[in-house]
């Protein structure tokens, strides 16, 4: 489900996807409203929350989705913004897009997770058109990336070809300029300061150098850099 | 007062003329009017400006289901207004794409929650309103901002359209409607934002009073043509399937 980390032929390098996205769930606190992107992203709800409460938030108006439908209990009127078909939680309420965007743009979210081509260490990050692409897939990011309250990327740390997804300055045009907070790749997680990229955690079995040398932009690593947590995953 | 009901799509879509600036509903297949796509195909109006989410299709509706690629097939897309002109995944193929980067048919990209807004501004009866959304992008080239408490905002233009497309769960005859879960989407503000909105509905339409006024999501008001679409499948509807995610 989770994909390979690398086109056939290459061994996968860290964490996995749903790895990345369940490191990035654990900080989702109890009661937060929370929109996740498509791709990566979408795997942050298999992640287990324990006593946490999650309230999964979707741009089409869905408030409050839960667990996708079992094949053969889908309601055909139903479907989060990755359209897949879901279902509702306790609690849950629908309302048009409008209104759902009004929860965006006001602050009302307070983590969106989405994917991303690159990300600069000034926190600009561009997700909505590859190099020399006409046209792009704009969606719902323009707005969640200057609403929510956190902006969180999930995304591997270099290109097919090996260049870096963390950069000094996007190359390609921004969906937002300053926004993000908090990065996890395949090889680890980064805060996003000042400063540019903290590394917090790094991935089981990748080494500092790997990270250093697969990372464009400010970078700093602490004298003490802890393991990303795996268990469960 | 003269019905608003009309016996099929075909017969509701008759008048629109070349030229037309059509707010085409749902999101995901949810909402979306297929039906009434495919007349507006069968009936050849050219030139056409849509205002949809995405041009791409949807694959919660079975092979064949009318979309854009169909209409520009036939000549009859001048330009798309939308949050998405490519697929989502490299491995999508979209029929509209092929025309887009051809150049035979235009689009304008604009953020999801900019068109929802836009839709609302122009049925609420508001020219233009200032947002955060895009500031900083290539998106704002060219317009106007401003800063309100510190923070930079981009002017947007309310989006007036000619007709809407949209699909409802239920109906009274006056056309108040109700939708169903994730079907509402874009379609109340797409409602609110033309001047002749065209719907298809799934249920028997009800007479007048049969709706709880609690109930009603879109108010008559905005409504002025429906159709009683038929049961699946004589009519197209959203069939069970692979998601686009993995």
């Amino acid at each position: 489900m989770s994909g390979a980390q690398k086109p056939a032929g290459q061994k996968p390098v860290g964490l996995t996807r749903q790895q990345m996205c369940n490191r990035l769930a654990a900080e989702f606190q109890d009661g937060w409203i929370v929109n996740l992107g498509l791709g990566i992203p979408t795997l942050c709800s298999n992640a287990s929350f324990g006593d946490r409460q999650i309230i999964f938030h979707s741009e089409n108006g869905v408030i409050g989705y839960g667990a996708l439908a079992k094949p053969g209990e889908e309601d055909l009127h139903l479907t989060n913004a990755g359209a897949q078909y879901v279902t509702l939680n306790p609690g849950a309420a629908i309302v048009h897009h409008a209104d759902a965007f009004a929860m965006i743009r006001s602050g009302r979210i307070d983590v969106t997770v989405l994917g991303a081509y690159e990300v600069a260490d000034n926190g600009d990050f561009a997700n909505w058109k590859m190099a020399g692409q006409k046209g792009g897939g704009i969606g719902g990011a323009m707005d969640l990336a200057v609403g929510a309250k956190h902006v969180y990327l999930a995304m591997e740390h270099t290109t097919r070809d090996g260049k870096p997804r963390l950069v000094e300055r996007c190359a390609i045009p921004v969906t937002a300029r300053g926004v993000v907070s908090l990065v996890v790749t395949n090889l680890g997680l980064f805060e996003v300061t000042k400063h540019g990229f903290l590394l917090r955690e790094i991935a089981p079995g990748v080494s500092i150098d790997t990270v250093k040398a697969t990372t464009g932009g400010r970078l700093t690593v602490p004298a003490t850099v802890p393991t990303v947590r795996v268990a469960g995953a | 007062m003269k019905s608003k009901v009309f016996a099929s799509c075909a017969d509701a879509v008759r008048d629109i003329p070349d030229g037309a600036v059509i707010a085409y509903g749902g999101f995901a297949a949810m909402g979306a009017a297929p039906n009434l796509l495919q007349a507006l195909a069968d009936q050849g109006a050219k030139n056409l400006t849509f205002v949809t989410n995405t041009p791409r299709g949807s694959p919660n509706f079975p092979a064949g289901t009318p979309d854009f690629g169909l209409l520009c097939e036939r000549g009859q897309v001048k330009k798309v207004i939308c949050a998405f002109t490519a697929p989502t995944r490299a491995s999508q193929i979209v029929a509209f794409s092929k025309y887009y980067e051809a150049g035979l048919v235009e689009a304008e990209l604009v953020p999801q929650g900019t068109i929802a807004e836009r839709l609302r501004a122009a049925g609420a009866g508001i020219p233009a309103f200032y947002t955060p959304t895009a500031v900083g992008t290539e998106l704002a080239e060219g317009k106007e901002t401003r800063i309100f408490n510190g923070r930079e905002y981009l002017l947007e233009h309310a989006l007036p359209v000619d007709y809407a497309f949209i699909r409802a769960h239920r109906a009274d005859a006056f056309g108040n409607l109700q939708f169903r879960r994730s079907q509402r989407n874009f379609n109340p503000v797409m409602a609110m934002a033309a001047r002749t909105v065209i719907v298809e509905i799934e249920q028997d339409i009800l007479p007048v009073g049969a709706i709880d006024p609690d109930h009603v999501h879109t108010s008559g008001v905005f409504v002025h043509r429906m159709v009683r679409i038929k049961p699946p499948p004589d009519a197209w509807w959203p069939v069970a399937g692979k998601a686009v995610e993995s």
